[in-house]
């Protein structure tokens, strides 16, 4: 399994039965495919519909079905179409029980970056904020440093923010954090890392409470 | 006898230099390629264009930016034409960035009468609070977005009747009932045009009277189909 498949595999498990979900860009694509097989979960897209299925296979293709990103998908029984506005009505509304999301930053107190680096990466807002702001839990699946080895899990955030203290996990490749007013808390560490690397890799400290911590 | 269906020839003649044009689509599905591909030929330029994305590189949009008839765009997210963003980082085109929903309910604003939204959405990005109007209400902030309109609207659509009423298909329907209510002019593309009558009355989603004008296609362009790049 590889380090993206092993965060989304570990995210899956926070999806409740029943639960109407939106998987962001990135790492949270991989989610679904790591769901229990009974598990009824409705995955909302931003472009338009509820109930999205598995990607679609070669040569099946509807050219009218595609999901945010322009991958072609399907559908699952119960799945119904609507417009921009109330696609968004069903995430600020409240009635979006969890998103995914990837992140450049994220802060010991939950504030997300993940839209812009000025001058260098700034290709739109696109759903991010009101999925950050709104989604009733927000979960950042993302690498725990970034290409140059920098800590993307940071005391705060230097990036222009997406959202203020709406994170409520953070699982990267190496840890399962949960931020919270008070810090930064490491819930689970993977299994072949030690709590030395977890500490060495993140920019935030680390609220350890437990000794014999959760691997997974 | 209403009869809004007529031939794309001259229609384009409606659209002004410095016209704001609303584009449905979020993606392939529901982009009116065809309307667009003859807007191009007119070369009618100066435009604000107010789209989701501009669509992928050398598609729909995209075409438009390219040929320098676009001064200014209104949108979400460029992420997936590089094309556009180049544009925008030379400064050859204004772009103008809301957050999808937001940017949806300007318009259904606009489009229902409305003079604007209140919304919270956006108040934790320094980058977003400086360009906005930020008002107090019952002792907490709230940014005041203005109502979007625009001149014209170009709409695309899978079932149309003689009346102008509308039946989006699938994930194609997007931006487009909210774009059909908000443009003083709004040209519908269909698939597929039928008698008044035919539609189910419980199936239609824009009803004939926000429709002007509508434009039959013929066999569909490449363009409407499954994107290569995108295939499993």
């Amino acid at each position: 399994m590889s380090y993206k498949e092993k965060i989304a595999a570990r995210a899956a498990r926070e999806i409740r039965d029943g639960q109407v979900v939106n998987f962001g860009i990135g790492i949270p694509t991989l989610i679904p495919r790591f769901l229990p097989q009974n598990h009824e979960v409705y995955v909302h897209s931003e472009n338009g519909f509820l109930g999205m299925g598995e990607p679609c296979a070669r040569g099946k293709e509807d050219r009218n079905l595609i999901d945010a990103g322009g991958a072609y998908v399907t559908l699952v029984p119960g799945a119904s179409f609507f417009d921009s506005s109330l696609s968004f009505s069903l995430v600020r509304g409240g009635r979006l029980d969890l998103a995914f999301l990837g992140a450049l930053e994220v802060s010991a107190t939950g504030d997300l970056a993940n839209w812009i680096i000025p001058g260098k990466y700034a290709p739109g807002i696109g759903g991010a904020m009101e999925l950050a702001q709104k989604a009733r839990r927000l979960i950042i699946t993302t690498n725990h440093t970034d290409r140059k080895g920098n800590s993307k899990v940071l005391q705060n955030c230097t990036l222009p923010l997406t959202a203020k203290a709406c994170v409520d996990l953070i699982i990267t490749e190496l840890a399962v954090m949960e931020p919270t007013p008070h810090g930064l808390i490491l819930r689970e560490i993977a299994g072949e890392t030690e709590v030395e690397e977890v500490i060495a890799c993140s920019d935030a400290e680390l609220i350890i409470s437990e000794n014999d911590l959760v691997r997974f | 006898m209403i009869n809004k269906v007529c031939p794309l020839d001259g229609l384009m003649a409606l659209v002004r230099p410095g016209d704001r044009l609303m584009v449905g689509g979020f993606g392939v599905p529901g982009t009116p390629f065809a309307l667009l591909d003859a807007l191009l030929k007119s070369g009618v330029g100066d435009l604000t264009l107010v789209k989701n994305e501009a669509n992928e590189d050398h598609m729909g949009v995209s075409k438009l930016l390219e040929a320098g008839l676009v001064s200014r765009m209104i949108t979400t997210h460029l992420g997936l034409n590089k094309t556009a963003i180049g544009m925008m980082n030379r400064g050859e085109v204004e772009i103008e960035f809301y957050p999808q929903g937001i940017l949806a309910e300007k318009i259904r604003a606009g489009g229902s009468g409305l003079k604007g939204i209140l919304t919270d959405i956006g108040l934790d990005t320094e980058l977003l609070r400086a360009t906005k109007r930020i008002i107090n209400m019952d002792g907490h902030e709230v940014i005041l977005e203005p109502a979007l309109t625009a001149d014209v609207a170009f709409v695309h659509a899978a079932k149309a009747d003689r009346f102008g009423n509308l039946i989006y298909a699938k994930s194609a329907m997007n931006f487009n009932p909210i774009m059909a209510t908000a443009s003083r002019l709004v040209i519908a593309e269909a698939e597929q045009i039928v008698e008044t009558g035919q539609l189910n009355p419980e199936h239609i989603h824009t009803p004939g009277a926000f429709v002007d004008h509508v434009v039959e296609l013929g066999d569909l362009s490449d363009e409407y189909g499954v994107l290569k790049s995108h295939v499993l």
